[in-house]
């Protein structure tokens, strides 16, 4: 089977006169993760940026497939294993509804303070590589100690430290263990001061103020235009979190606020992903009280269960964004298609525009205040 | 911590105690939903028999359209219903009536009183035995003039599915390696070695 060879192949340039030179950044170079991002400059500003994902795609949907709705729970984790929890929980509460299981009150808790400590390790990794993007070695190495913090709280609810695979329809795979919420409730409160530190060396510094106020700027009109999601809409000032919006488990009984900045440049972009993290610590606080101190955590479910005809589009607040699950049933064990709708993905379409015309310099910088994961990009 | 084989890695989950399996009342209310149903109600007034409303469940309004009349439904979902961007595109392979379906789904950021609701477009295209993507009958209008934010979406449809999107500006491979020479990979026709 050959494909059409009448359309370009890959990349197709655009045709440029002499004084512009394309680059190639990537998909090897450390200012751009597992992606090219080819960029045409003239002198030392961006005329044009075409951003190629694809290098670590891994066929997740396809393979979700070929296995039963729980068999595909491991591999499903696996675009972003460092917000697992998150990853998994539309498709989690997809197969829920398929399957009509009611999850019991203490499990739901459980899963939301799961999926607040796995945002905090997504975003505390992610500013560790937006800090030694920017050249602040501090800031690389604060936030990369400071996770291991949560990481061990979340070893010691789920057994790993990464890829935790916790969440399964019906629950939860195992309840806390003994005196977890004391251990959880100290972590969290010594992390909350932690971050708070963060304000005098990186948030408030004016190196990085000037590097990253006013570049990169999406415009309110634009966000909404191109659907950008998650800490890359609230910095240009729409107040959309599926958390809020569409509450899934208990989120509606939590007490929490949403972030919005008005400036729409990468200084917003980074800032609100910080006071996100500041919220989670409020909302695990206010989980651990509310949760109820014992009961079952899981529904044990048949084997094999099969879906009926029918499809389902959960979403839920990750770490970067609205993350959408699209499942397809036909009365088989295994799903007849899995879609996952990432927030990288979808904030991807706003690179162009925002490299546009900015310095090549500030290229990683915009770059990464998208709050972009290259291998969730790619499933 | 918990009790009996829950400790069991989750591949081989299969207890077989269907008695706890809680079943929830799948039978749906006869009463629909009041905003999703104004919704649909709105949608159906407007163009009558040439959509097909699949289902209104809270939240969620499917309406399924023929690939002509697929942009002006959305022009309509856009200028009057205020759904402002997709928050995802998926292709569905069905083989054996011999279509692709392509599914929008739409959300609004604008109209506070949709920001709970998605409402589910879907369009078939004409499937190939031996596809040639681009070359075939495998072809749908594009929304991106609609809703700018389907660009990269039908992109990856366009590579996985073999779907063309007519008047999208930029029909070029997006994931997959620029000499994947292959069936695009994720018809049902493609299958995974060993499976």
């Amino acid at each position: 089977m050959k494909m059409n060879t009448e359309l370009p192949p890959g990349l197709a340039l655009q045709k440029v006169d002499e004084r512009i030179m394309t680059l190639n950044v990537g998909p090897q170079h450390p200012g751009s993760g597992h992606m090219r991002i080819i960029v045409q400059i003239d002198g030392d500003f961006i005329v044009a940026c075409d951003p190629d994902p694809g290098y670590v795609h891994r066929g997740e949907e396809k393979m979700a497939e070929y296995r039963n709705y729980i068999t595909n729970i491991p591999h499903l984790e696996r675009p972003v294993i460092h917000d697992s929890c998150n990853i998994l929980y539309p498709y989690v509460l997809g197969v829920e509804e398929l399957l009509g299981i009611e999850v019991p009150e203490r499990a739901k808790y459980i899963r939301v303070i799961a999926a607040e400590l796995n945002r905090c390790v997504y975003t505390m990794y992610w500013l560790a590589i937006y800090g030694i993007f920017l050249g602040h070695s501090t800031m690389f190495m604060w936030p990369a100690g400071d996770r291991e913090l949560l990481i061990d709280l979340l070893e010691k609810m789920t057994g790993a430290r990464v890829t935790h695979a916790h969440f399964v329809p019906g629950g939860v795979r195992n309840d806390l263990p003994p005196n977890f919420e004391d251990v959880c409730l100290r972590q969290v409160n010594y992390f909350e001061k932690r971050i708070k530190e963060y304000a005098a060396v990186f948030y408030d510094n004016p190196i990085l103020i000037a590097r990253t106020a006013n570049t990169g700027v999406l415009s309110r009109e634009d966000a909404i235009r191109l659907g950008t999601t998650g800490s890359v809409l609230r910095a240009s000032g729409v107040d959309y979190d599926i958390r809020k919006k569409e509450p899934y488990d208990v989120y509606e009984e939590l007490d929490f606020q949403t972030n919005v900045l008005k400036e729409g440049d990468s200084y917003a972009r980074s800032k609100i992903p910080w006071l996100d993290m500041m919220e989670s610590c409020r909302i695990i606080r206010h989980a651990l009280q509310k949760m109820p101190k014992s009961g079952s955590v899981r529904v044990k479910l048949k084997p094999n269960p099969k879906g009926g005809d029918a499809s389902v589009y959960k979403r839920v607040e990750s770490g970067r964004g609205s993350l959408g699950c699209y499942i397809v049933s036909d009365k088989k064990p295994e799903p007849y298609r899995v879609k996952l709708s990432v927030p990288s993905f979808r904030n991807l379409i706003a690179l162009p525009y925002l490299l546009k015309g900015e310095k090549l310099g500030n290229m990683p910088s915009v770059y990464w205040s998208l709050n972009y994961w290259p291998v969730e990009a790619d499933r | 911590m918990s009790s009996d084989s829950d400790e069991e890695p989750i591949e081989t989950t299969t207890e077989e105690n269907p008695k706890s399996t809680k079943v929830s009342t799948v039978e749906k209310e006869l009463e629909l939903p009041k905003f999703e149903k104004g919704i649909a109600d709105k949608i159906v007034e407007k163009f009558g028999t040439r959509i097909k409303v699949a289902f209104v469940k809270p939240d969620r309004v499917r309406i399924n359209v023929s690939r002509d009349d697929v942009k002006e439904v959305a022009s309509f979902l856009r200028d009057v219903l205020n759904f402002d961007h997709a928050e995802s595109v998926s292709g569905v392979d069905y083989p054996q009536d011999k279509e692709i379906e392509v599914v929008y789904h739409l959300g609004s950021y604008t109209d506070s009183s949709l920001s709970r609701q998605i409402l589910v477009l879907a369009t078939r295209a004409q499937r190939e035995e031996n596809p040639i993507p681009g070359n075939d009958a495998t072809k749908l209008p594009s929304l991106r003039e609609i809703f700018y934010s389907v660009e990269f979406h039908e992109r990856e449809i366009f590579e996985m599915f073999g779907v063309y999107f007519q008047g999208h500006p930029d029909n070029r491979r997006l994931l997959l390696p620029e000499d994947w020479a292959d069936l695009p990979p994720l018809r049902k026709d493609f299958a995974i070695k060993g499976r």
